[in-house]
């Protein structure tokens, strides 16, 4: 069962509408009571605040299940702020600890150059390794980006693909079964939709 | 490499898509979700659809028809029109907004900005901003309330303290030149493209390719947002984004 975790927080529909079109039958996880134990695959979407999304699963008492979840080596996707929550540690709005699966800190991205922050638009996918989510993915395709903050991976094996926005941002960070998308895929169109469907089939080995 | 943006925007008023001239008189041009269905077809880079329904402002008309829209649209969706505070906006990105446009709402509460970024982060609202260009003194002055009720605060004050107080987006709109297809204002865009740090999206004029070659190539604007190019003529995003490669401006590789 593909669980998509409802973090009262953002476009839930468009990522469950995402992964049907692929052939899959998600479900809505409410916070109240998830059946961690039913599951195979976890994504965590979340569009907004670091902190809002950290307080979310504090309320509910959700972090050390998804810390437990994630350590059974069942497959955990998390989409944009779903991914940043990964890290150790979050700046915005104040120092923030995040689930800490992945480690390495959220920083604000730098308005070097003149450059526009948040970052929204569409902008090159560039791998770093070879991953199965990435498999049947052109190189270079570009996927849709909104963000005002980019997690720095302290372990550059943790890094899958990046993107370049006057400096490089990482775009999909991995370790073991536990991977992230800082942009969203639901959102951008063909490979996008490759890279949710390679994870609903992806059995959480590299 | 950050790419250019092309958004068609579709004007929604009882159930159906119409195209405006100057914010007034309207043509029917389809339906909604078809037309969503198609400009996904068509690689859009992002969709934008607004409300303009006259009866006050309510988001139940984006409402009925947010859900079987998104559901056919892989590509970034952009909503307002109506939107009068925080739990409408809640209830839109819930239905399947990735971004809401906060427009007359922001005049009465402009906390309501730094609040729905605290929230749902900055990147998802958007501030649009209504434009006339006053005859008699030749400034560009702000407007609310479907271009009915002329604001005092100058213009770029305005978008100064929106993007200030947690706008995450521009949405820059010229009603003189909305539906009449004949350019873009480049000064009113310049101008607040080079004011503010956040993207900014123009809209309002937009009749031909060219007129997005001279928006890109003469302001520091990354995204356009074009109705009537889009309704009434052979055109569609992929030759637009074709005609402007040739003119050395990026946009995102299908």
């Amino acid at each position: 069962m593909i669980g998509i975790l409802d973090m009262r927080m953002g476009n839930l529909a468009s990522v469950a509408n995402a992964i049907e079109e692929v052939g899959f039958d998600p479900v809505i996880l409410e916070p109240e009571r998830v059946p961690f134990d039913d599951l195979t695959h976890l994504v965590i979407p979340g569009v907004g605040h670091f902190g809002a999304a950290m307080r979310h699963l504090d309320e509910h008492q959700l972090s050390p299940l998804i810390r437990a979840y994630a350590a059974s080596g069942r497959p955990l996707l998390g989409l944009c702020v779903g991914m940043q929550i990964l890290a150790a540690l979050g700046t915005e709005g104040g120092d923030t600890p995040g689930l800490g699966l992945i480690p390495g800190v959220v920083v604000r991205i730098a308005e070097l150059d003149g450059l526009r922050v948040p970052h929204v638009g569409w902008n090159s996918l560039v791998p770093a390794r070879r991953h199965p989510l990435l498999d049947g993915v052109k190189p270079d395709r570009d996927v849709y980006f909104v963000h005002s903050y980019a997690l720095r991976p302290d372990d550059p094996d943790d890094l899958i693909a990046a993107t370049e926005y006057g400096e490089p941002l990482a775009a999909i960070v991995g370790r073991g079964s536990v991977v992230g998308c800082q942009f969203h895929p639901e959102k951008s169109q063909n490979g996008g939709i490759q890279i949710l469907e390679n994870f609903c089939r992806w059995d959480g080995r590299c | 490499m950050l790419k250019n943006r092309i958004i068609p925007v579709m004007l929604l008023l009882g159930g159906r898509l119409v195209k405006t001239a100057r914010f007034d008189t309207w043509r029917d041009v389809g339906d909604p979700v078809k037309s969503a269905q198609v400009y996904n077809s068509q690689a859009a880079d992002e969709l934008m659809l607004l409300n303009i329904g006259r009866d006050g402002p309510s988001i139940a008309p984006l409402l009925q028809i947010l859900g079987p829209l998104s559901r056919g649209c892989f590509m970034p969706l952009t909503v307002g029109g109506g939107v009068r505070g925080f739990d409408d906006m809640a209830i839109l990105i819930r239905s399947g907004a990735d971004k809401v446009v906060l427009n007359s709402a922001v005049f009465d509460t402009p906390d309501l900005i730094t609040r729905a970024a605290d929230r749902f982060g900055s990147q998802a609202v958007v501030v649009g901003v209504d434009v006339r260009l006053d005859p008699e003194t030749g400034a560009h002055t702000v407007y609310s309330d479907c271009g009915h009720r002329r604001r005092a605060v100058p213009l770029l004050d305005h978008v100064q303290s929106c993007v200030e107080r947690g706008a995450g987006e521009i949405l820059i709109q010229s009603i003189d030149r909305d539906g009449v297809m004949g350019g873009f204002d480049l000064p009113l865009v310049a101008k607040v493209t080079d004011r503010v740090s956040v993207p900014v999206i123009c809209a309002g004029g937009c009749g031909h390719y060219e007129h997005l070659r001279d928006v890109f190539h003469g302001t520091r604007v990354r995204a356009a947002a074009c109705g009537s190019l889009f309704n009434f003529t052979d055109s569609n995003p992929i030759r637009a984004k074709a005609f402007l490669s040739n003119h050395g401006l990026p946009f995102r590789k299908v």
